[in-house]
């Protein structure tokens, strides 16, 4: 039975009822004078230039590949690290073989340059 | 009455029923206190960084309101909460409502976890790191979306520039975590406190001095502070994701990104700096209610002290070019905690004697 995560959940809960809450009540006391320049967002002062969804690098999107891989390999290690006083060397010489395997493919995208900005 | 709501339910349900509701209150009691006591906390942060800021640059900081400037962080929430609430004209609109909100429940609920002192946590769950790692992600998501929905060039490129930041660092502080766990062999923040008595000084950092550097490091660029602020530098992209944000949208932003802070110093303190552990020596004639107190005060003042690191770095060092950001991140700290860790487990093994 899980029950030690209920407090978990109320606090969440508490959270959100927290949050949205103050946000609601704060409606009612709020001033609310909007006109059209106040509305427009803010570049400098400028009226805005072109679309604010611009075209970004593609670094981004290798960086975002590359973080499920190497988060994937640390929730991997967690169990691992957890029980490594009960399995030893075993369990050492497996990780090392692990960690290696990941290590081609990080010294890969090394020197593919996917960390490297310009 | 008794009687009759048992032969409707079943016998004994109604002993269950009053537990049970005797269980969510003392839970509710608990979540409250931890929240209010959390949230001043973070209110007073924002003072403390800025008496500390003022006095490293030859300034005296807040001092108008109130004596010695001590009820500025209620004016300021006052302010925020009564400015008036702009949502820009073009934005995507429920995602801009939603995103702070996001933010700031993603920081608060990591609080659930944390032990405070000998015994007290409100959720004292067994993957409590793990569990801090998950929400301080889902914290990704709020700046990610309010970047996005903001309509806004600077927010947008503040949003980006965060996500890939926080991601590139996340991974490190994954990884500097794994020889704590090691040592320690629980996930559980308790646990965690307790197996570092063991060891030289009560620390882990000592022993995993890699780790903790590595962790440090990665705990400024995941609550995008100086020298690591980047997605919110002032000076190229005016305030970053929450440009558009004002009133009191701003404020759940800053209440999120100060208890992120204050989480990342409880972290660094419950599994680096041993937390609220005491030496047997101090509490040994102690009672136990007196020794618990000591550890609470001695766990604050190690968050405390980390809080001032935050300040201290941010008063001196630079802002990075975002390439040495990820040059930092990716070419240095990943592989410093990966070698942390197999430099773990040869030591483990080599004293252990389990060749």
């Amino acid at each position: 039975m899980p029950t030690a995560y209920l407090p978990v959940l109320i606090f969440l809960m508490v959270a959100t009822a927290f949050g949205i809450g103050a946000l609601v009540i704060g409606e009612l006391f709020r001033i609310k004078r909007p006109y059209r320049d106040k509305l427009m967002p803010y570049e400098s002062g400028n009226a805005p230039v072109g679309e604010p969804r611009i075209r970004f690098s593609v670094k981004f999107y290798i960086i975002a590949m590359l973080f499920v891989v190497f988060d994937v390999e640390a929730v991997f290690l967690y169990p691992w690290a957890l029980v490594f006083d009960r399995i030893g060397l075993y369990a050492f010489v497996e990780m090392i073989i692990f960690i290696i395997i990941l290590l081609v493919g990080y010294i890969y995208a090394w020197k593919k340059e996917a960390f490297v900005w310009d | 009455m008794t009687g009759l709501f048992e032969a409707i339910v079943g016998p004994g349900s109604l002993d269950y029923i009053i537990n049970l509701v005797i269980m969510l209150i003392i839970i509710l009691l608990k979540i409250a206190a931890v929240v209010a006591v959390a949230l001043l906390h973070v209110a007073y942060a924002t003072y403390f960084e800025r008496k500390v800021i003022g006095h490293m640059q030859l300034r005296l900081g807040p001092r108008e309101v109130g004596p010695l400037g001590l009820f500025q962080p209620f004016a300021d929430g006052v302010k925020l909460f009564f400015k008036e609430d702009i949502i820009p004209a073009d934005a995507d609109k429920p995602l801009f409502y939603l995103a702070p909100v996001i933010f700031f429940i993603s920081a608060l609920t990591s609080l659930s976890v944390l032990p405070f002192f000998d015994g007290f946590a409100v959720a004292n769950i067994n993957i409590g790191l793990l569990f801090l790692f998950a929400m301080s992600s889902l914290g990704a998501y709020g700046i990610v979306l309010s970047g996005w929905s903001s309509n806004s060039k600077y927010a947008f490129l503040g949003g980006l520039r965060s996500a890939s930041q926080v991601i590139s660092y996340e991974i490190a502080m994954g990884l500097s975590l794994v020889g704590v766990m090691m040592m320690a062999g629980s996930l559980n923040l308790s646990d965690i406190v307790r197996a570092q008595q063991h060891y030289p000084l009560g620390l882990f950092a000592v022993p995993q001095f890699l780790g903790f550097f590595v962790f440090v490091v990665a705990a400024f660029a995941e609550t995008n502070r100086l020298p690591f602020d980047l997605p919110e530098a002032e000076s190229e992209l005016v305030a970053g994701y929450f440009t558009e944000y004002s009133g009191f949208r701003f404020a759940l932003f800053f209440l999120g990104e100060y208890t992120g802070m204050l989480i990342m110093s409880a972290i660094a303190s419950l599994c680096f700096l041993g937390g609220w552990g005491l030496p047997s020596f101090v509490t040994a004639g102690l009672p136990v209610v007196a020794a618990k107190v000591l550890g609470l005060f001695w766990f604050l003042a190690k968050v405390y002290a980390f809080m001032f690191f935050y300040y201290w770095v941010r008063a001196t060092l630079p802002r990075y070019r975002y390439d040495q950001l990820m040059a930092i991140g990716w070419k240095l700290l990943i592989p410093l905690a990966l070698a942390n860790i197999v430099i773990t487990g040869l030591v483990k093994i080599w004293i252990k004697g389990m060749v």
